[in-house]
């Protein structure tokens, strides 16, 4: 009688334990990797553009010869080992990612500061690390088909929001050099093996593209892995990184 | 197991409830960084990709 009770009470506290584990498991996945993939992502868009800036920079003063080389020689020496030592820090946060890292994206209708890396690939520890650009994909801008995936829910959930797309909203994807704004022409929702909507002309595999576009990819329903939402866009203008960003984005964010 | 656990801890109640606590975090911190993340890629909660392999 005593041995049962000792193994009941022990299976009881077993069950407990799995249960409390599991509830752990959820908060773990739905919170917590949303506070550090937030944190690394914003983290890593910082240094992008500051290394972007500081590559225009150099090339400004470059063009502008030795005359503006003799005028930073003064006093400017300080300053210099400053930007020098933040270079470094952006170098290695960009170093340490799992994919390099190609462009800023903005979607105004996420909310104005709504802003997240593309990284090259589609790999798991990539998409922790922002948004993923399909490998073999067209580049931003570029004739074909930019597609990128993102997680919808956790890890910083960048494309939470992706249902909320609709036409004619902008999605702004910044480069070393450009600012492209993409508008978008339609979503849908596909099986998970449905690879004709990331093909160079969407849902026409083996055609060659004559139109620049922008595909979006993320989980359907959120929380599952059986359907995907994808949002396509079409390139409406690319404008060059130091004429400042364009008008969707500075209008108070409304696209 | 928590009663036998209960009884190894050494030293009177407010150390007894100090150290339990202390072994909860541990527990805590171990899933967080290292068991949940090597766990999650193998859930399918966090498919985004469109691929050939897809079932």
């Amino acid at each position: 009688m005593r041995a049962a009770r000792a193994v009941v009470g022990g299976l009881g506290e077993l069950m407990v334990t799995a249960g409390v584990l599991m509830l752990l498991f959820l908060s773990w996945q739905l919170w917590w990797t949303d506070v550090v993939a937030d944190r690394a992502q914003d983290r890593t868009t910082e240094a992008l553009l500051q290394q972007w800036d500081a590559d225009a920079d150099a090339d400004a003063d470059a063009n502008a010869g030795p005359v503006g080389a003799g005028q930073a020689g003064g006093g400017g020496e300080q300053v210099d080992e400053n930007t020098q030592q933040s270079a470094q820090q952006d170098a290695a946060v960009l170093s340490a990612l799992p994919g390099q890292a190609l462009a800023v994206m903005r979607v105004p209708a996420f909310g104005a500061g709504w802003v997240r890396p593309v990284l090259a690939g589609t790999g798991t520890e990539v998409l922790q690390q922002g948004v993923g650009h399909y490998d073999g994909a067209a580049l931003p801008g570029e004739v074909g088909n930019f597609a990128v995936a993102g997680h919808r829910t956790t890890y910083g959930a960048p494309f939470g929001p992706i249902a909320d797309l609709v036409v004619g909203d902008a999605v702004v994807v910044e480069t070393a050099t450009e600012f492209h704004v993409y508008r978008v022409t339609g979503s849908q929702i596909v099986r998970p093996g449905d690879v004709e909507v990331i093909a160079p002309v969407p849902d026409r595999p083996g055609e060659q593209p004559t139109q620049a576009v922008l595909t979006l990819t993320s989980c359907h329903p959120m929380f599952s892995a059986r359907e995907r939402y994808v949002v396509h866009a079409l390139l409406e203008t690319s404008t060059p990184r130091e004429a400042g960003p364009p008008a969707v984005l500075t209008a108070g964010g409304v696209g | 197991m928590y009663g036998a656990l209960w009884r190894v801890l050494p030293g009177p109640l407010a150390l007894r409830v100090l150290l339990a606590l202390l072994l909860a975090l541990a527990v805590v911190a171990v899933c967080f960084v290292w068991v949940f993340p090597t766990v999650a890629p193998y859930l399918p909660f966090n498919e985004t990709t469109v691929e050939d392999t897809a079932p």
